[in-house]
Protein backbone atom coordinates (compact mmCIF):
# COMPACT_ATOMS: atom_id res chain seq x y z
CA UNK A 1 0.00 0.00 0.00
CA UNK A 2 2.79 2.38 0.96
CA UNK A 3 4.69 1.38 -2.13
CA UNK A 4 1.62 2.06 -4.24
CA UNK A 5 1.21 5.51 -2.72
CA UNK A 6 4.88 6.24 -3.27
CA UNK A 7 4.61 5.22 -6.91
CA UNK A 8 1.44 7.26 -7.30
CA UNK A 9 3.14 10.32 -5.87
CA UNK A 10 5.73 10.37 -8.66
CA UNK A 11 4.67 13.23 -10.98
CA UNK A 12 5.50 11.24 -14.10
CA UNK A 13 3.29 8.35 -13.01
CA UNK A 14 0.50 10.77 -12.26
CA UNK A 15 0.90 12.42 -15.64
CA UNK A 16 0.80 9.07 -17.43
CA UNK A 17 -2.29 8.01 -15.50
CA UNK A 18 -3.99 11.28 -16.38
CA UNK A 19 -3.07 10.92 -20.05
CA UNK A 20 -4.57 7.45 -20.07
CA UNK A 21 -7.70 8.56 -18.26
CA UNK A 22 -8.34 11.78 -20.16
CA UNK A 23 -6.97 11.21 -23.62
CA UNK A 24 -7.41 7.50 -24.13
CA UNK A 25 -10.54 6.91 -22.11
CA UNK A 26 -12.44 10.16 -22.53
CA UNK A 27 -11.24 11.87 -25.69
CA UNK A 28 -10.70 8.83 -27.89
CA UNK A 29 -13.94 7.24 -26.77
CA UNK A 30 -15.93 10.42 -27.29
CA UNK A 31 -14.34 10.92 -30.70
CA UNK A 32 -15.19 7.36 -31.69
CA UNK A 33 -18.76 7.70 -30.51
CA UNK A 34 -19.02 10.98 -32.40
CA UNK A 35 -18.30 9.15 -35.67
CA UNK A 36 -21.56 7.30 -35.13
CA UNK A 37 -23.39 10.20 -33.53
CA UNK A 38 -22.65 12.41 -36.50
CA UNK A 39 -24.48 9.93 -38.69
CA UNK A 40 -27.35 9.46 -36.28
CA UNK A 41 -27.77 13.16 -35.60
CA UNK A 42 -27.53 14.22 -39.20
CA UNK A 43 -30.21 11.73 -40.10
CA UNK A 44 -32.45 13.18 -37.42
CA UNK A 45 -31.98 16.59 -39.01
CA UNK A 46 -32.71 15.14 -42.43
CA UNK A 47 -35.80 13.12 -41.47
CA UNK A 48 -34.01 9.80 -41.64
CA UNK A 49 -33.21 7.10 -39.11
CA UNK A 50 -29.54 6.63 -39.77
CA UNK A 51 -27.40 3.53 -39.29
CA UNK A 52 -29.35 1.02 -37.22
CA UNK A 53 -28.66 -2.40 -38.69
CA UNK A 54 -25.31 -3.62 -37.34
CA UNK A 55 -26.15 -6.37 -34.90
CA UNK A 56 -24.26 -8.56 -32.47
CA UNK A 57 -24.53 -12.19 -33.49
CA UNK A 58 -23.29 -13.35 -30.08
CA UNK A 59 -25.88 -11.30 -28.22
CA UNK A 60 -28.90 -12.67 -30.03
CA UNK A 61 -28.77 -10.17 -32.86
CA UNK A 62 -28.90 -7.21 -30.48
CA UNK A 63 -29.00 -4.02 -32.48
CA UNK A 64 -29.15 -1.28 -29.84
CA UNK A 65 -30.36 1.22 -32.47
CA UNK A 66 -27.10 0.98 -34.39
CA UNK A 67 -24.60 1.37 -31.57
CA UNK A 68 -22.51 -1.51 -32.90
CA UNK A 69 -21.76 0.31 -36.13
CA UNK A 70 -18.72 1.65 -34.29
CA UNK A 71 -17.39 -1.90 -33.92
CA UNK A 72 -18.33 -2.71 -37.48
CA UNK A 73 -16.42 0.34 -38.71
CA UNK A 74 -13.37 -0.63 -36.68
CA UNK A 75 -13.41 -4.22 -37.89
CA UNK A 76 -13.85 -3.14 -41.47
CA UNK A 77 -10.95 -0.70 -41.31
CA UNK A 78 -8.66 -3.31 -39.82
CA UNK A 79 -9.39 -5.86 -42.50
CA UNK A 80 -9.25 -3.45 -45.42
CA UNK A 81 -6.14 -3.52 -47.52
CA UNK A 82 -3.77 -0.76 -46.60
CA UNK A 83 -2.63 0.64 -49.93
CA UNK A 84 0.09 3.12 -50.72
CA UNK A 85 -0.36 4.71 -54.15
CA UNK A 86 2.32 4.49 -56.80
CA UNK A 87 4.78 7.35 -56.64
CA UNK A 88 3.76 8.29 -53.13
CA UNK A 89 6.28 9.40 -50.57
CA UNK A 90 6.03 6.30 -48.46
CA UNK A 91 7.43 7.70 -45.24
CA UNK A 92 5.36 10.87 -45.16
CA UNK A 93 2.32 8.99 -46.36
CA UNK A 94 2.64 6.67 -43.41
CA UNK A 95 3.14 9.27 -40.72
CA UNK A 96 0.65 11.90 -41.93
CA UNK A 97 -2.42 10.41 -40.21
CA UNK A 98 -0.57 10.32 -36.93
CA UNK A 99 0.40 13.97 -37.28
CA UNK A 100 -3.27 14.73 -37.54
CA UNK A 101 -4.18 12.46 -34.65
CA UNK A 102 -1.41 13.62 -32.32
CA UNK A 103 -2.12 17.29 -32.98
CA UNK A 104 -5.80 16.72 -32.30
CA UNK A 105 -5.06 15.04 -29.00
CA UNK A 106 -2.20 17.19 -27.73
CA UNK A 107 -4.36 20.17 -26.77
CA UNK A 108 -5.89 18.01 -24.04
CA UNK A 109 -2.59 18.39 -22.18
CA UNK A 110 -3.71 21.76 -20.84
CA UNK A 111 -7.45 21.25 -20.45
CA UNK A 112 -8.63 20.73 -16.87
CA UNK A 113 -11.41 18.20 -16.36
CA UNK A 114 -12.33 19.13 -12.82
CA UNK A 115 -11.14 21.31 -10.00
CA UNK A 116 -8.34 20.13 -7.74
CA UNK A 117 -9.45 17.58 -5.16
CA UNK A 118 -7.01 17.79 -2.30
CA UNK A 119 -3.52 17.47 -3.79
CA UNK A 120 -4.76 15.87 -7.02
CA UNK A 121 -5.33 18.07 -10.05
CA UNK A 122 -7.36 16.90 -13.03
CA UNK A 123 -5.29 18.53 -15.68
CA UNK A 124 -2.36 16.81 -17.33
CA UNK A 125 -0.12 19.85 -17.02
CA UNK A 126 -0.89 23.45 -16.22
CA UNK A 127 1.67 25.05 -18.52
CA UNK A 128 2.46 28.64 -17.72
CA UNK A 129 2.08 29.73 -21.37
CA UNK A 130 -1.00 27.56 -21.88
CA UNK A 131 -2.67 29.71 -24.52
CA UNK A 132 0.53 29.89 -26.54
CA UNK A 133 0.76 26.11 -26.34
CA UNK A 134 -2.78 25.94 -27.71
CA UNK A 135 -1.83 28.20 -30.63
CA UNK A 136 1.21 26.06 -31.36
CA UNK A 137 -0.68 22.79 -31.30
CA UNK A 138 -3.72 23.93 -33.24
CA UNK A 139 -1.54 25.19 -36.05
CA UNK A 140 0.25 21.81 -36.10
CA UNK A 141 -3.04 20.17 -37.02
CA UNK A 142 -2.75 21.34 -40.59
CA UNK A 143 0.48 19.37 -41.10
CA UNK A 144 -1.43 16.11 -41.17
CA UNK A 145 -3.59 17.42 -43.98
CA UNK A 146 -0.73 18.97 -45.91
CA UNK A 147 1.61 15.99 -45.61
CA UNK A 148 -1.13 13.48 -46.34
CA UNK A 149 -2.26 15.29 -49.44
CA UNK A 150 1.17 16.12 -50.71
CA UNK A 151 2.67 12.67 -50.24
CA UNK A 152 -0.24 10.86 -51.92
CA UNK A 153 0.85 11.73 -55.47
CA UNK A 154 -2.71 12.62 -56.35
CA UNK A 155 -3.87 15.94 -57.74
CA UNK A 156 -7.14 16.01 -55.83
CA UNK A 157 -5.34 15.24 -52.60
CA UNK A 158 -2.84 17.98 -53.37
CA UNK A 159 -5.69 20.40 -53.99
CA UNK A 160 -7.04 19.42 -50.60
CA UNK A 161 -3.71 20.21 -48.99
CA UNK A 162 -3.51 23.54 -50.79
CA UNK A 163 -6.96 24.39 -49.54
CA UNK A 164 -6.02 23.32 -46.02
CA UNK A 165 -3.01 25.63 -46.16
CA UNK A 166 -4.93 28.60 -47.50
CA UNK A 167 -7.60 28.02 -44.90
CA UNK A 168 -5.03 27.87 -42.14
CA UNK A 169 -3.57 31.19 -43.32
CA UNK A 170 -7.04 32.68 -43.11
CA UNK A 171 -8.20 31.56 -39.70
CA UNK A 172 -4.97 31.40 -37.72
CA UNK A 173 -4.62 35.17 -37.44
CA UNK A 174 -8.05 35.94 -36.07
CA UNK A 175 -7.89 32.82 -33.91
CA UNK A 176 -4.90 34.33 -32.14
CA UNK A 177 -6.35 37.81 -31.96
CA UNK A 178 -9.64 36.55 -30.57
CA UNK A 179 -7.78 35.06 -27.63
CA UNK A 180 -5.83 38.27 -27.02
CA UNK A 181 -9.01 39.83 -25.68
CA UNK A 182 -9.41 36.86 -23.38
CA UNK A 183 -6.03 37.16 -21.77
CA UNK A 184 -6.43 40.91 -21.45
CA UNK A 185 -9.54 40.25 -19.37
CA UNK A 186 -8.11 37.46 -17.23
CA UNK A 187 -4.55 38.72 -17.23
CA UNK A 188 -2.96 35.29 -17.61
CA UNK A 189 -2.00 32.75 -20.23
CA UNK A 190 -2.29 29.83 -17.85
CA UNK A 191 -5.33 27.76 -18.70
CA UNK A 192 -5.94 26.59 -15.14
CA UNK A 193 -5.99 30.20 -13.92
CA UNK A 194 -8.31 31.30 -16.73
CA UNK A 195 -10.75 28.57 -15.74
CA UNK A 196 -10.44 29.52 -12.07
CA UNK A 197 -11.09 33.18 -12.83
CA UNK A 198 -14.21 32.26 -14.77
CA UNK A 199 -15.70 31.22 -11.45
CA UNK A 200 -15.57 34.78 -10.13
CA UNK A 201 -18.69 36.86 -10.29
CA UNK A 202 -20.10 40.25 -11.11
CA UNK A 203 -22.84 42.06 -9.21
CA UNK A 204 -22.16 40.37 -5.90
CA UNK A 205 -22.20 36.72 -6.90
CA UNK A 206 -24.82 36.80 -9.61
CA UNK A 207 -23.27 36.80 -13.09
CA UNK A 208 -20.34 34.44 -13.64
CA UNK A 209 -17.40 35.94 -15.53
CA UNK A 210 -17.43 33.25 -18.19
CA UNK A 211 -15.50 34.05 -21.32
CA UNK A 212 -18.68 34.05 -23.36
CA UNK A 213 -20.02 36.88 -21.16
CA UNK A 214 -16.83 38.92 -20.86
CA UNK A 215 -15.78 38.40 -24.48
CA UNK A 216 -18.85 37.51 -26.59
CA UNK A 217 -17.30 38.67 -29.87
CA UNK A 218 -14.15 36.73 -29.18
CA UNK A 219 -16.29 33.68 -28.44
CA UNK A 220 -17.95 33.82 -31.85
CA UNK A 221 -14.62 34.36 -33.60
CA UNK A 222 -12.81 31.68 -31.65
CA UNK A 223 -15.55 29.16 -32.28
CA UNK A 224 -15.52 30.01 -35.99
CA UNK A 225 -11.76 29.63 -36.13
CA UNK A 226 -11.93 26.34 -34.30
CA UNK A 227 -14.49 25.04 -36.76
CA UNK A 228 -12.02 25.91 -39.49
CA UNK A 229 -9.23 24.31 -37.52
CA UNK A 230 -11.18 21.07 -37.21
CA UNK A 231 -12.08 21.35 -40.94
CA UNK A 232 -15.75 21.28 -40.13
CA UNK A 233 -18.40 22.86 -42.24
CA UNK A 234 -18.70 25.64 -43.28
CA UNK A 235 -14.91 25.35 -43.53
CA UNK A 236 -14.43 21.84 -44.87
CA UNK A 237 -12.91 23.02 -48.14
CA UNK A 238 -9.84 20.74 -47.62
CA UNK A 239 -12.17 17.75 -47.88
CA UNK A 240 -14.84 19.16 -50.16
CA UNK A 241 -16.45 15.84 -51.08
CA UNK A 242 -18.46 17.24 -53.94
CA UNK A 243 -15.45 18.87 -55.56
CA UNK A 244 -12.25 17.01 -54.71
CA UNK A 245 -13.70 13.67 -53.59
CA UNK A 246 -12.19 13.39 -50.13
CA UNK A 247 -9.45 15.98 -50.39
CA UNK A 248 -6.22 15.35 -48.60
CA UNK A 249 -6.95 11.80 -47.41
CA UNK A 250 -8.34 10.64 -50.72
CA UNK A 251 -5.68 7.96 -51.22
CA UNK A 252 -5.88 6.50 -47.75
CA UNK A 253 -7.48 3.21 -46.93
CA UNK A 254 -7.82 0.84 -44.04
CA UNK A 255 -6.60 1.86 -40.63
CA UNK A 256 -4.76 4.95 -41.90
CA UNK A 257 -7.99 6.27 -43.30
CA UNK A 258 -9.64 5.42 -40.00
CA UNK A 259 -6.87 7.33 -38.21
CA UNK A 260 -7.65 10.42 -40.30
CA UNK A 261 -11.34 10.08 -39.61
CA UNK A 262 -10.71 9.57 -35.93
CA UNK A 263 -8.39 12.59 -35.90
CA UNK A 264 -11.20 14.61 -37.37
CA UNK A 265 -13.64 13.58 -34.69
CA UNK A 266 -11.08 13.92 -31.92
CA UNK A 267 -10.56 17.44 -33.28
CA UNK A 268 -14.29 18.08 -32.82
CA UNK A 269 -14.02 16.98 -29.22
CA UNK A 270 -10.96 19.23 -28.99
CA UNK A 271 -12.91 22.19 -30.33
CA UNK A 272 -15.60 21.51 -27.77
CA UNK A 273 -13.07 21.06 -24.97
CA UNK A 274 -11.16 24.25 -25.75
CA UNK A 275 -14.29 26.34 -26.19
CA UNK A 276 -15.67 24.99 -22.94
CA UNK A 277 -12.45 25.68 -21.10
CA UNK A 278 -11.82 29.17 -22.41
CA UNK A 279 -15.32 30.53 -22.83
CA UNK A 280 -17.89 28.42 -21.04
CA UNK A 281 -16.35 28.35 -17.59
CA UNK A 282 -14.46 25.09 -18.04
CA UNK A 283 -15.55 22.52 -15.51
CA UNK A 284 -17.33 25.09 -13.36
CA UNK A 285 -20.97 24.82 -12.51
CA UNK A 286 -22.30 28.35 -12.03
CA UNK A 287 -22.19 29.41 -8.38
CA UNK A 288 -20.51 26.17 -7.30
CA UNK A 289 -17.36 26.82 -5.33
CA UNK A 290 -15.02 24.39 -3.58
CA UNK A 291 -17.23 24.27 -0.49
CA UNK A 292 -20.65 24.20 -2.18
CA UNK A 293 -23.11 26.56 -3.84
CA UNK A 294 -22.94 30.28 -3.08
CA UNK A 295 -25.74 32.43 -4.43
CA UNK A 296 -27.08 35.77 -3.17
CA UNK A 297 -25.72 35.18 0.28
CA UNK A 298 -27.18 31.68 0.58
CA UNK A 299 -24.74 28.81 1.00
CA UNK A 300 -25.40 25.16 0.27
CA UNK A 301 -22.40 23.18 1.55
CA UNK A 302 -21.49 20.07 -0.41
CA UNK A 303 -18.91 17.32 0.26
CA UNK A 304 -15.72 17.43 -1.81
CA UNK A 305 -16.54 14.29 -3.80
CA UNK A 306 -19.92 15.66 -4.85
CA UNK A 307 -18.34 18.93 -5.94
CA UNK A 308 -15.82 16.91 -7.94
CA UNK A 309 -18.52 14.82 -9.59
CA UNK A 310 -20.61 17.89 -10.39
CA UNK A 311 -17.61 19.60 -11.95
CA UNK A 312 -16.65 16.54 -13.97
CA UNK A 313 -20.25 16.08 -15.07
CA UNK A 314 -20.54 19.72 -16.02
CA UNK A 315 -17.36 19.55 -18.09
CA UNK A 316 -18.44 16.39 -19.90
CA UNK A 317 -21.92 17.80 -20.47
CA UNK A 318 -20.57 21.03 -21.95
CA UNK A 319 -18.16 19.15 -24.19
CA UNK A 320 -20.82 16.78 -25.51
CA UNK A 321 -23.28 19.62 -26.01
CA UNK A 322 -20.72 21.58 -28.00
CA UNK A 323 -19.85 18.51 -30.07
CA UNK A 324 -23.53 18.25 -30.84
CA UNK A 325 -23.60 21.91 -31.82
CA UNK A 326 -20.58 21.51 -34.11
CA UNK A 327 -22.31 18.61 -35.82
CA UNK A 328 -25.64 20.43 -36.14
CA UNK A 329 -23.80 23.37 -37.70
CA UNK A 330 -22.41 21.02 -40.31
CA UNK A 331 -25.92 20.04 -41.36
CA UNK A 332 -27.11 23.64 -41.41
CA UNK A 333 -24.68 25.69 -43.45
CA UNK A 334 -23.16 25.13 -46.87
CA UNK A 335 -19.44 25.10 -47.57
CA UNK A 336 -17.46 28.29 -48.15
CA UNK A 337 -15.27 28.46 -51.20
CA UNK A 338 -11.67 28.83 -50.17
CA UNK A 339 -11.47 32.40 -51.50
CA UNK A 340 -14.58 33.17 -49.46
CA UNK A 341 -12.83 31.78 -46.40
CA UNK A 342 -9.92 34.11 -47.08
CA UNK A 343 -12.36 36.98 -47.53
CA UNK A 344 -14.03 36.15 -44.27
CA UNK A 345 -10.76 35.74 -42.42
CA UNK A 346 -8.87 38.75 -43.68
CA UNK A 347 -11.54 41.29 -44.57
CA UNK A 348 -14.16 40.62 -41.93
CA UNK A 349 -12.81 38.69 -38.97
CA UNK A 350 -9.42 40.37 -38.74
CA UNK A 351 -10.78 43.97 -38.43
CA UNK A 352 -13.43 42.80 -35.99
CA UNK A 353 -10.83 40.96 -33.94
CA UNK A 354 -8.57 44.03 -33.87
CA UNK A 355 -11.51 46.22 -32.89
CA UNK A 356 -12.37 43.75 -30.17
CA UNK A 357 -8.83 44.01 -28.76
CA UNK A 358 -8.93 47.82 -28.83
CA UNK A 359 -12.40 48.05 -27.28
CA UNK A 360 -11.50 45.50 -24.61
CA UNK A 361 -8.43 47.56 -23.78
CA UNK A 362 -10.43 50.78 -23.55
CA UNK A 363 -13.09 49.18 -21.39
CA UNK A 364 -10.48 47.71 -19.07
CA UNK A 365 -8.74 51.10 -18.78
CA UNK A 366 -12.04 52.84 -18.07
CA UNK A 367 -12.88 50.17 -15.49
CA UNK A 368 -9.58 50.71 -13.67
CA UNK A 369 -9.97 54.47 -13.89
CA UNK A 370 -13.47 54.33 -12.38
CA UNK A 371 -12.49 51.92 -9.62
CA UNK B 1 -33.04 46.43 -76.13
CA UNK B 2 -36.47 45.26 -77.07
CA UNK B 3 -38.12 48.48 -75.98
CA UNK B 4 -36.13 50.88 -78.12
CA UNK B 5 -38.92 51.37 -80.64
CA UNK B 6 -41.41 52.22 -77.92
CA UNK B 7 -39.03 54.62 -76.25
CA UNK B 8 -38.52 56.60 -79.44
CA UNK B 9 -42.17 57.72 -79.29
CA UNK B 10 -41.45 60.33 -76.71
CA UNK B 11 -42.76 60.47 -73.14
CA UNK B 12 -43.50 56.76 -72.89
CA UNK B 13 -40.31 55.59 -71.35
CA UNK B 14 -41.89 52.65 -69.57
CA UNK B 15 -43.94 50.65 -72.05
CA UNK B 16 -47.21 49.26 -70.72
CA UNK B 17 -46.58 45.84 -72.17
CA UNK B 18 -43.65 43.92 -73.54
CA UNK B 19 -43.53 42.86 -77.12
CA UNK B 20 -44.24 39.14 -77.54
CA UNK B 21 -41.06 37.15 -77.47
CA UNK B 22 -39.06 39.99 -76.02
CA UNK B 23 -36.52 39.17 -73.38
CA UNK B 24 -37.97 39.86 -69.98
CA UNK B 25 -35.68 40.39 -67.05
CA UNK B 26 -36.82 39.56 -63.58
CA UNK B 27 -34.99 41.69 -61.06
CA UNK B 28 -34.16 39.65 -57.99
CA UNK B 29 -34.01 41.66 -54.83
CA UNK B 30 -30.53 41.43 -53.37
CA UNK B 31 -29.94 41.41 -49.66
CA UNK B 32 -26.55 43.00 -49.38
CA UNK B 33 -26.89 44.64 -46.01
CA UNK B 34 -24.90 44.17 -42.87
CA UNK B 35 -27.11 41.32 -41.66
CA UNK B 36 -26.12 39.32 -44.73
CA UNK B 37 -22.48 40.23 -44.50
CA UNK B 38 -22.04 38.91 -40.96
CA UNK B 39 -23.76 35.60 -41.85
CA UNK B 40 -24.92 35.07 -38.28
CA UNK B 41 -28.64 35.89 -38.68
CA UNK B 42 -28.88 33.54 -41.64
CA UNK B 43 -26.98 30.81 -39.78
CA UNK B 44 -29.24 31.22 -36.75
CA UNK B 45 -32.27 30.99 -39.01
CA UNK B 46 -30.91 27.76 -40.43
CA UNK B 47 -30.08 26.42 -37.00
CA UNK B 48 -33.64 27.09 -35.91
CA UNK B 49 -34.87 24.72 -38.60
CA UNK B 50 -32.24 22.01 -38.15
CA UNK B 51 -32.49 21.99 -34.37
CA UNK B 52 -36.28 21.87 -34.52
CA UNK B 53 -36.08 18.95 -36.93
CA UNK B 54 -33.47 17.26 -34.76
CA UNK B 55 -35.57 17.31 -31.62
CA UNK B 56 -38.80 16.39 -33.39
CA UNK B 57 -37.15 13.35 -34.90
CA UNK B 58 -35.07 12.32 -31.90
CA UNK B 59 -38.00 12.53 -29.52
CA UNK B 60 -40.92 11.38 -31.62
CA UNK B 61 -39.63 10.22 -35.03
CA UNK B 62 -42.66 11.99 -36.40
CA UNK B 63 -41.17 13.18 -39.66
CA UNK B 64 -39.02 10.18 -40.47
CA UNK B 65 -39.98 8.78 -43.84
CA UNK B 66 -37.59 5.83 -43.91
CA UNK B 67 -39.02 2.43 -44.78
CA UNK B 68 -37.03 -0.35 -43.11
CA UNK B 69 -36.88 -2.32 -46.32
CA UNK B 70 -36.62 -6.03 -45.81
CA UNK B 71 -38.97 -5.96 -42.84
CA UNK B 72 -41.22 -3.19 -44.07
CA UNK B 73 -42.12 -2.89 -47.69
CA UNK B 74 -43.31 0.03 -49.67
CA UNK B 75 -46.94 -0.38 -50.65
CA UNK B 76 -47.08 -1.03 -54.35
CA UNK B 77 -49.97 0.26 -56.43
CA UNK B 78 -52.21 -2.56 -57.69
CA UNK B 79 -51.32 -1.72 -61.26
CA UNK B 80 -47.58 -1.73 -60.62
CA UNK B 81 -45.78 -4.03 -63.03
CA UNK B 82 -43.36 -6.12 -61.05
CA UNK B 83 -41.77 -9.46 -61.70
CA UNK B 84 -43.89 -11.83 -63.75
CA UNK B 85 -45.70 -14.84 -62.43
CA UNK B 86 -47.41 -17.71 -64.18
CA UNK B 87 -50.85 -18.33 -62.74
CA UNK B 88 -52.31 -21.74 -61.97
CA UNK B 89 -55.57 -23.44 -62.63
CA UNK B 90 -57.71 -24.55 -59.71
CA UNK B 91 -56.47 -28.10 -60.07
CA UNK B 92 -52.88 -26.86 -59.77
CA UNK B 93 -51.91 -27.17 -63.41
CA UNK B 94 -50.29 -24.24 -65.11
CA UNK B 95 -52.76 -22.04 -67.00
CA UNK B 96 -50.45 -21.27 -69.87
CA UNK B 97 -51.39 -23.04 -73.12
CA UNK B 98 -48.14 -22.13 -74.91
CA UNK B 99 -49.89 -20.05 -77.57
CA UNK B 100 -46.84 -17.83 -78.08
CA UNK B 101 -48.94 -14.62 -77.89
CA UNK B 102 -46.74 -13.07 -75.24
CA UNK B 103 -43.53 -14.13 -76.89
CA UNK B 104 -44.74 -12.58 -80.13
CA UNK B 105 -45.87 -9.31 -78.64
CA UNK B 106 -42.86 -8.84 -76.39
CA UNK B 107 -40.93 -5.82 -77.67
CA UNK B 108 -37.80 -6.83 -75.81
CA UNK B 109 -37.81 -10.44 -76.99
CA UNK B 110 -37.24 -11.61 -73.49
CA UNK B 111 -39.74 -14.49 -73.42
CA UNK B 112 -38.78 -17.90 -74.71
CA UNK B 113 -41.42 -20.63 -74.90
CA UNK B 114 -41.20 -24.22 -76.03
CA UNK B 115 -44.52 -26.02 -76.24
CA UNK B 116 -45.19 -29.59 -75.24
CA UNK B 117 -48.14 -31.91 -75.49
CA UNK B 118 -50.33 -32.63 -72.49
CA UNK B 119 -51.67 -36.12 -71.83
CA UNK B 120 -54.81 -34.48 -70.47
CA UNK B 121 -56.82 -33.87 -73.62
CA UNK B 122 -58.72 -30.88 -72.24
CA UNK B 123 -55.72 -28.73 -72.95
CA UNK B 124 -53.79 -28.99 -76.14
CA UNK B 125 -50.39 -27.69 -75.19
CA UNK B 126 -48.43 -26.55 -72.19
CA UNK B 127 -45.08 -24.79 -71.94
CA UNK B 128 -42.23 -27.21 -71.46
CA UNK B 129 -39.93 -24.21 -71.36
CA UNK B 130 -41.10 -20.77 -70.35
CA UNK B 131 -38.11 -18.53 -69.72
CA UNK B 132 -38.13 -14.81 -69.12
CA UNK B 133 -34.84 -12.94 -69.18
CA UNK B 134 -35.70 -10.32 -66.58
CA UNK B 135 -32.62 -8.30 -67.55
CA UNK B 136 -34.02 -7.75 -71.03
CA UNK B 137 -37.60 -7.20 -69.91
CA UNK B 138 -38.74 -3.59 -70.19
CA UNK B 139 -41.74 -4.18 -67.88
CA UNK B 140 -44.20 -2.84 -70.44
CA UNK B 141 -46.93 -5.32 -69.51
CA UNK B 142 -47.81 -6.19 -73.11
CA UNK B 143 -47.43 -9.91 -72.37
CA UNK B 144 -50.10 -9.63 -69.68
CA UNK B 145 -52.44 -7.84 -72.07
CA UNK B 146 -51.78 -10.29 -74.88
CA UNK B 147 -52.45 -13.43 -72.86
CA UNK B 148 -55.82 -15.01 -73.72
CA UNK B 149 -55.81 -17.26 -70.68
CA UNK B 150 -54.80 -14.82 -67.93
CA UNK B 151 -51.82 -17.07 -67.47
CA UNK B 152 -49.15 -14.41 -67.00
CA UNK B 153 -49.40 -11.51 -64.63
CA UNK B 154 -47.00 -8.90 -63.28
CA UNK B 155 -48.71 -8.32 -59.96
CA UNK B 156 -46.22 -10.03 -57.65
CA UNK B 157 -45.23 -6.76 -56.03
CA UNK B 158 -41.60 -7.80 -56.46
CA UNK B 159 -40.12 -4.47 -57.51
CA UNK B 160 -36.45 -5.23 -57.40
CA UNK B 161 -34.48 -8.27 -58.33
CA UNK B 162 -30.90 -8.13 -57.21
CA UNK B 163 -28.46 -10.91 -57.84
CA UNK B 164 -24.73 -11.13 -58.12
CA UNK B 165 -24.85 -13.23 -61.25
CA UNK B 166 -26.55 -12.65 -64.59
CA UNK B 167 -27.77 -16.25 -64.75
CA UNK B 168 -30.08 -15.68 -61.85
CA UNK B 169 -32.10 -13.21 -63.88
CA UNK B 170 -33.09 -15.95 -66.31
CA UNK B 171 -36.37 -16.91 -64.75
CA UNK B 172 -37.46 -20.37 -65.80
CA UNK B 173 -40.98 -21.67 -65.80
CA UNK B 174 -40.93 -23.18 -62.38
CA UNK B 175 -39.38 -20.11 -60.82
CA UNK B 176 -42.16 -18.04 -62.34
CA UNK B 177 -44.98 -20.26 -61.09
CA UNK B 178 -46.91 -18.40 -58.49
CA UNK B 179 -46.77 -21.34 -56.10
CA UNK B 180 -43.00 -21.34 -56.11
CA UNK B 181 -41.56 -20.76 -52.66
CA UNK B 182 -37.82 -20.27 -52.74
CA UNK B 183 -37.22 -21.37 -49.17
CA UNK B 184 -39.11 -24.61 -49.29
CA UNK B 185 -37.31 -27.86 -49.83
CA UNK B 186 -40.11 -29.26 -51.90
CA UNK B 187 -40.60 -26.76 -54.63
CA UNK B 188 -44.18 -27.51 -55.59
CA UNK B 189 -47.46 -27.99 -53.90
CA UNK B 190 -50.25 -30.15 -55.27
CA UNK B 191 -49.37 -30.62 -58.90
CA UNK B 192 -51.56 -33.28 -60.52
CA UNK B 193 -49.46 -33.42 -63.61
CA UNK B 194 -45.83 -33.80 -62.74
CA UNK B 195 -44.54 -30.85 -64.66
CA UNK B 196 -40.90 -30.92 -63.77
CA UNK B 197 -40.69 -34.68 -63.58
CA UNK B 198 -39.01 -35.63 -66.80
CA UNK B 199 -39.86 -39.33 -66.54
CA UNK B 200 -43.56 -38.59 -66.84
CA UNK B 201 -43.12 -36.64 -70.02
CA UNK B 202 -40.40 -38.37 -71.98
CA UNK B 203 -40.75 -36.13 -75.03
CA UNK B 204 -40.08 -32.97 -73.04
CA UNK B 205 -36.37 -33.28 -72.48
CA UNK B 206 -34.24 -30.21 -72.66
CA UNK B 207 -34.53 -27.18 -70.51
CA UNK B 208 -37.74 -28.15 -68.79
CA UNK B 209 -37.69 -28.13 -65.03
CA UNK B 210 -35.14 -26.44 -62.93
Amino acid sequence: MDLLLTILSIPLVQAILKIVAFVLVFVMATGTVMTLMERKWMSAVQDRIGPNRADMPFLGGLKARGAFHILADGLKSIFKEDTVPEGADRFLFTIAPFFALVAAMAIWAVIPFAGPWGPVTFQITDLNPGLVFIFAITSLGVYGAVLGGWSSNNKFALLGSARATSQMLSYEVFLGLSLVGLFMVYGTLQVGKIVELQNTYWFGDLVPKWGVITQPLAFVMFFTAMLAEAKRLPFDAPEGESEIIAGYFLEYSGMRYAAFMLAEYVAIVGVAGLTTTLFLGGYHVPWLHAGGFHLLGYVLPLPAWLVFLLQLGSFVFKVIALCWFVIIIRWTVPRFRFDQIMDLGWKKMLPVALANVVITGLVLLAWDWLA
Amino acid sequence: MAHDTHDSHGHHHAPAHTAPGALRVRVVERHDGLTEAVYLPAILGGLRITIKKFFRNILGKRDVVTIQYPEEKRRVAPRYRGRHRLTMREDGFIKCVACYMCETVCPAHCIHIEAGEVPDKSVEKYPVVFDIDELRCVFCGLCVEACPKDAIRMDTGIVAMAYSSRDRFDYTRDLLRDDYRPNEKTKYRAVPLPLSDEEALPESRGRAGT
